[in-house]
């Protein structure tokens, strides 16, 4: 039984100032297994992978890949030896074609030549063989951000790897995008590749895994077969004490009686993005937008905030029309948005947590209002405490910290705008069930001290626990909304699927 | 105790450029003793130390302003040095009232070297808009005025090298009044005293590295990237501007192909040796000053040294590859990982013990 093992990584310790990442970790991985890598965010699961990938050296420990002792010192070497990645943030060139990205560093050539046909046949092959749909002579960005995790993984898996790393892959996919992935990793399994899957969602690990591996603080728990591991302990496990997530957060928090409107926005669309739409978010309601990935639902709040100009349409801020052309006029008028791409979009990687936190409010303020050192550290220090933010020191760059407490930065961000209007978009992808929760409260008790609030999320359940209202968003175009008793996870599935639509 | 501040000190920013300062007059401890040397002749201080710092103002403003640039918009303006141009010659000339050479002033000097100034905010503003506005890339924009520039300066002096023979203009390339100490020195320093209190006083530093490290992201947070980044063109132009007039003051003509020439590669170079990254985002200004200040002291080393001016650059290029290196990330990691294999293996004796 011992010679199935592919992968054997035993007694490893990685340190980074200040915070021990990984101590004394071992990690084994059979062929032919899927193996699900689990903890709280910051528990240490990325460090592990990049350890192993060659991203990062370790200081102690060995690496045994089919009896012999390996060091990769780079994710090149990692891959020479057999060990692909496919990260939750598709590494890939969005300038280059699909073929070019398939075949990067290994292209086919004639004569010394690169040799394009035969590039784009195999790598239409290749795409076709995996149920991908996309062509291989289109640019990677015109793709979307599911077709190009598909297509890392297709590169991953025509480069013969023995050991396949998932990393969050499945977070920005939609389900029907996550069972296309799982037939392929089932594929992948029947031929003999080690799987290690890293995901937030326990469902998927119960449906495709056979071992789990939990981490916690840079520590092993333990590893498990999944049939001996029941769904609550394996929680408790990775957050190392008893689990309240599946109870009703929403149930203590108080009925909206009053409906006094804070943002209206009549027929407001841009064209080649979103159709004419009519939304309104109360004072203390939490509204939430469904629908698939590019049904248009971060179109529709970016178009609101003003990220993306409207081309039509009128915004009513507290009553009165509003004239906003850029996101600082949303701001001063109250609003705040949390994007939906955090590396993208939300975070200022090389700056310190304390300035990404003041940035939105000294923007508010002006360039000639700074804010002077005491205030900025006070504000820093109280969302640092407020949210539970795990960092080294308010001075750490923000780009160290662990996704899920970039997140809270940015909200700690918005809420010292003190803001009227804040919209989440999916504030809790690749986050923890600790953190997930948090933010869930965080949003209700926003609501009951006032604040109107627009949350966006792939997960039904978490919006079913936080909004009181859902906006359904399908194709570019807002189809409906669902309140009290239509909203049940069969009430928005039918009404995303558009059953009883008369188009 | 000593080691804790011993590592405080190194793990500052301005540790390694000020290490190569060092380490380029440490040459000259060795070299030439009389390097320090400074003493008062007709009235002036002379020496090589007081040359570095007088030669070394137009650099000093110029990397100011290179600073700013290429830690907005990840890339540098190679126009400064045409630029600098320009404003000599709109100076000048206007100064002149057309003539080749005047002995007396045709139009009050304040308002000619405003003129100057404002020609050359014109040029950043040019840089600026096609950089923020249209998107091109830094290098590709500037790379207009770099051609141009001595060109517009030539259509502005038509042609001729013009000389304004008048000792009130001669002041900001020499001394004022009884002064021993150069008065580009002062200028320098005024320029970089203004420029940090900008950057400390209003948000405009914050705002630059916001922009630099992430423009769509410091859009969503209400920041203006498109006008950041246009607003530091606008103010290296002015520094390339003032740059310029100290320059044409010292040699009290406006020459429209040597002034300022080959020195925005310079300026690049004291913005990189003062520990900043080319591709934007953090930077550190005093940095970049004493990176200008590094290049100046190493020409005239060199000099001191009766290095031929022709063969000047291959030594200077050296000493850069030196100081480049030693501040290069990989090579930083090299010696933590030393520091490191060294204190596990005096942990594990210990252990063994």
């Amino acid at each position: 039984m011992e010679n199935s093992v592919v992968l054997d990584m035993k007694d490893v310790s990685k340190t980074f100032p200040g915070v021990k990442a990984l101590q004394h970790v071992d990690f084994k991985l059979r062929k032919g297994e899927i193996h699900a890598l689990m903890g709280e965010n910051g528990a240490g699961k990325s460090t592990l992978i990049k350890v192993l990938t060659g991203v990062h050296d370790f200081e102690s420990g060995k690496i045994t890949m089919a009896g012999t002792d390996i060091v990769n010192k780079s994710p090149q070497d990692a891959q020479s030896h057999g060990i692909s990645t496919v990260y939750q943030e598709v590494n890939l060139c969005p300038n280059l074609t699909v073929a070019e990205n398939l075949f990067i560093g290994r292209e086919p050539r004639k004569f010394g030549f690169i040799d394009w046909r035969i590039m784009n046949k195999k790598s239409a092959e290749l795409l076709k063989d995996l149920d991908i749909d996309a062509n291989a002579t289109d640019k990677l960005e015109e793709c979307s951000l599911a077709k190009q995790q598909m297509i890392a993984i297709a590169r991953a898996v025509d480069m013969q790897c023995q050991v396949l790393i998932l990393d969050e892959p499945t977070s920005s996919l939609d389900d029907e995008e996550v069972e296309k992935l799982f037939v392929l990793m089932r594929r992948l399994k029947g031929q003999g590749v080690g799987i290690i899957f890293v995901t937030h969602f326990l469902e998927q690990v119960y449906e495709v895994c056979d071992r789990i591996t939990v981490l916690r603080n840079g520590t092993l728990v333990g590893e498990y077969e999944v049939a001996e591991l029941p769904r609550v302990k394996l929680v408790s496990k990775m957050m190392g004490k008893d689990f309240d997530d599946l109870a009703d957060i929403k149930g203590d928090h108080k009925k909206l009686e009053k409906f006094v409107p804070v943002i209206e926005a009549k027929g407001v669309g841009r064209k080649g993005s979103i159709k004419p739409f009519d939304f309104v978010a109360n004072k203390g309601e939490v509204v939430g937008l469904t629908g698939l990935l590019g049904s248009g639902r971060s179109e529709l709040v970016r178009a609101i905030y003003g990220a993306d100009k409207p081309d039509s349409g009128t915004i009513l801020v507290n009553g009165k029309e509003a004239k906003i052309s850029a996101p600082i006029d949303a701001m001063k008028l109250g609003m705040a948005y949390l994007p939906e791409d955090r590396k993208k979009d939300g975070i200022i990687a090389d700056l310190s947590v304390r300035e990404n936190i003041i940035l939105a409010l000294q923007a508010k303020k002006g360039m000639f209002h700074l804010m002077s050192h005491k205030e900025m550290e006070e504000a820093a220090d109280k969302y640092i405490e407020m949210l539970q933010i795990k960092t080294a020191s308010r001075e750490t760059p923000i780009k160290s910290l662990s996704g899920g407490n970039q997140q809270k930065v940015i909200i700690g961000r918005w809420l010292l705008t003190n803001p009227e209007y804040l919209i989440l978009d999916e504030p809790t992808r690749g986050i923890d069930i600790g953190t997930k929760t948090e933010i869930q409260k965080l949003v209700l008790n926003l609501a009951d001290q006032g604040m109107a609030v627009t949350f966006i999320s792939s997960e039904v359940e978490e919006m079913l626990r936080t909004c009181s209202r859902m906006g359904v968003m399908r194709d570019g175009k807002k189809v409906g909304e669902l309140t009290g008793d239509d909203l049940t996870q069969e009430g928005i599935m039918k009404a995303i699927a558009g059953g009883d639509e008369n188009e | 105790m000593n080691k804790e501040t011993l590592k405080n000190i190194t793990s500052k920013r301005l540790f390694l450029p000020i290490v190569c300062l060092i380490a380029v007059l440490l040459v000259n401890v060795i070299k030439t003793p009389d390097f320090f040397k400074i003493s008062l002749e007709n009235g002036v201080l002379s020496g090589y130390i007081i040359i570095v710092i007088n030669r070394a103002s137009e650099l000093v403003i110029l990397a100011v302003g290179m600073t700013l640039v290429t830690a907005a918009s990840g890339g540098q303006d190679i126009s400064v040095g045409a630029v600098m141009a320009v404003a000599a010659a709109v100076c000048c000339q206007i100064l002149s009232g057309g003539a080749t050479s005047v002995t007396s002033l045709a139009a009050p000097l304040v308002l000619a070297i405003l003129a100057g100034i404002l020609a050359s905010a014109l040029c950043g503003a040019f840089n600026g808009f096609l950089v923020a506005k249209l998107n091109i890339q830094p290098m590709v924009a500037t790379l207009i005025l770099f051609t141009a520039g001595r060109g517009i300066a030539q259509l502005i002096t038509k042609g001729q090298i013009t000389y304004i023979r008048v000792e009130s203009y001669k002041t900001f390339g020499g001394y004022i009044g009884k002064c021993p100490i150069p008065t580009p020195i002062f200028i320098a320093i005024i320029v970089i005293v203004i420029t940090q209190l900008v950057l400390k006083k209003t948000a405009l530093g914050l705002y630059i590295e916001s922009v630099g490290i992430n423009g769509t992201a410091s859009r969503l947070v209400g920041l203006n990237s498109t006008l950041i980044k246009f607003l530091t063109y606008v103010i290296c132009g002015i520094m390339a501007g003032i740059a310029g007039v100290v320059a044409s003051s010292r040699i009290y003509s406006a020459d429209a192909n040597n002034i300022g020439l080959n020195l925005e590669m310079d300026a690049i170079l004291a913005v990189a040796l003062g520990g900043n990254v080319l591709g934007g985002g953090k930077f550190n200004l005093m940095g970049s000053v004493i990176g200008a200040y590094t290049i100046q002291a190493l020409t005239t080393t060199l000099y001191a040294m009766n290095v031929k001016a022709d063969q000047l650059p291959v030594y200077k290029a050296i000493v850069v590859i030196i100081i480049v290196v030693l501040q290069s990330p990989v090579f930083k990691k090299f010696l933590a990982n030393q520091k490191a294999k060294k204190l596990s293996n005096t942990t594990a004796a210990e252990g063994g013990k």
